[in-house]
């Protein structure tokens, strides 16, 4: 099952530039929460905080307390350990090109020293289902390569990957942005679908995608969160005027 | 910005203050064939329903385009609607201004008759209270709106006070029943115009606040708002 999120005066900085400024957020367990707003206002930064990805750039750093669940992220916690918990759905695809599509979804299993085949073959079975994969590959889980997929299936690999290792989170980031629509419509039913079992939290630039996937949206504009709220609330008559001129399309 | 959106958005909002003025000159012009038993204005009415009905049609299209291909959020999503919804008020007004100018036809057709009834009174608070919900619309001003709320109650007891004469007369005056019913007829008509601008009022409500306040709800119950962004 999935878990809440608490972040807390979340603070983040590229060496001497700040990003993001004091964050406050409580992201509620099962549900679908998407986060908004233009280019370079953070969103990504902030994703990339829940699961400490943000600290493998160069200079970057952390400052403030994030929660998943009951576990720390910032206070003792290894990024190994956070991650098991914390998966995460890029913009861009990326299986790992010479692998089959089994081994793609097995990796990280086998990378903790998983190495039961038959509860392997169980494992690769249902993320595969539940990423609304199986039907379409069960015949070539170890004919074919990651990379010979489409780019939806591909993302979708991608998510079987990422819940392979069972996660209480699932992170996305942009996971439609280089699909067409039908690819797109596709790992839309599956966040309704997945949002069951685990929280996610979806950055998104298509403001239609978070109206349709979303029970909270966030508006971030300059580092800064400026409204969070259900979101039928955000789209039909939020608090903030910037968050309003944003979701009509006055500026951004 | 988008730019194209905002022109569209631009070319609904006087398109319907268009239909708004055409509906409100129906009104009037009924209104005072009323008063001076005008068979001219009364066929005048009678012509430019169709403008009024081509006017909704062109609206209901001119939204609906908008709303398949630009998505509107917030402010915009709720200005569409409050047009739409407008748009269908505004049309059955100039369905009463028929009504009233078919009742005026009739009775011009009849020996005038004295009636204790004030409806050139109860005209002029019915205008004033269509004029003032497209006012409203044209301010984007929601205490202009609930103003016009205010005054439904009035015109609803001009409608009530119409009828106990009225039908009084009509016992003691049987020979003038058809004139009097003409008349009660005319008041229970700009009674529903009434209703409509109220309609419209409550629709720019919903627009600039994203308040429903139909059927009694207090605009007071929604969350304070920003200056409208326009459309």
């Amino acid at each position: 099952m999935g878990v809440g999120i608490t972040v807390e005066h979340l603070n983040a900085f590229y060496a001497k530039t700040q990003a993001l400024f004091d964050i406050n957020i409580t992201v509620q367990a099962n549900h679908a929460t998407a986060l908004i707003g233009p280019s370079g206002c953070g969103k990504s930064t902030f994703i990339r905080c829940l699961n400490r990805m943000h600290e493998t750039i160069p200079e970057a750093r952390v400052e403030g307390k994030v929660l998943i669940g009951d576990l720390s992220v910032y206070n003792g916690t290894s990024a190994t350990q956070l991650r098991r918990r914390v998966g995460m759905v890029f913009q861009k695809a990326n299986p790992f090109p010479t692998m089959s599509i089994y081994d793609n979804v097995a990796a990280g299993l086998k990378l903790n020293g998983f190495r039961n085949r038959k509860q392997l073959d169980e494992v690769v079975h249902k993320s595969l289902q539940a990423a609304a994969l199986w039907d379409e590959v069960k015949d070539s889980l170890h004919k074919k390569s990651g990379a010979s997929l489409s780019g939806g299936q591909q993302q979708r690999l991608c998510i079987a990957r990422a819940l392979a290792v069972q996660p209480e989170v699932l992170l996305m980031d942009e996971p439609c942005s280089a699909l067409d629509p039908i690819s797109t419509g596709k790992i839309e039913e599956l966040i309704f679908q997945l949002k069951e079992q685990y929280t996610i939290v979806i950055v998104t630039h298509n403001m239609q995608q978070a109206a349709r996937v979303a029970e909270f949206t966030g508006f971030f504009l300059l580092g800064k969160m400026i409204e969070f709220d259900k979101t039928e609330k955000i789209f039909t008559n939020p608090s903030d005027k910037r968050t309003e001129d944003y979701v009509t399309g006055r500026f951004g | 910005m988008r730019t194209r959106f905002q022109q569209q958005m631009e070319d609904l909002r006087e398109k319907l203050l268009r239909m708004g003025g055409l509906a409100e000159l129906a009104v009037d012009r009924a209104c005072q064939a009323y008063t001076e038993r005008d068979l001219t204005r009364c066929q005048l009415v009678l012509e430019n329903e169709s403008l009024i009905n081509a006017a909704e049609r062109e609206i209901d299209e001119m939204a609906f385009d908008i709303l398949a291909t630009q998505q509107p959020a917030a402010v915009d999503l709720r200005f569409i609607l409050a047009v739409t919804k407008i748009n269908a008020d505004l049309e059955r007004v100039g369905d009463q201004a028929v009504n009233i100018a078919e009742r005026v036809m009739d009775m011009i057709e009849l020996p005038a008759a004295e009636l204790p009834v004030d409806i050139p009174r109860m005209a002029t608070a019915v205008s004033a209270m269509v004029r003032r919900a497209l006012e409203s619309f044209v301010e984007g001003k929601a205490e202009l709106a609930q103003a016009v709320l205010e005054m439904d109650h009035v015109v609803d007891r001009m409608r009530d006070e119409s009828f106990i004469v009225l039908v009084r007369k009509m016992n003691e005056e049987p020979q003038i029943t058809q004139q009097a019913l003409d008349a009660l007829l005319v008041a229970r008509n700009l009674e529903r115009v009434a209703d409509h601008a109220t309609n419209i009022s409550e629709d720019v409500i919903f627009w600039v606040l994203g308040a429903d306040v139909r059927h009694h709800a207090q605009a007071a119950s929604a969350s304070p708002r920003p200056e409208r962004s326009e459309p």
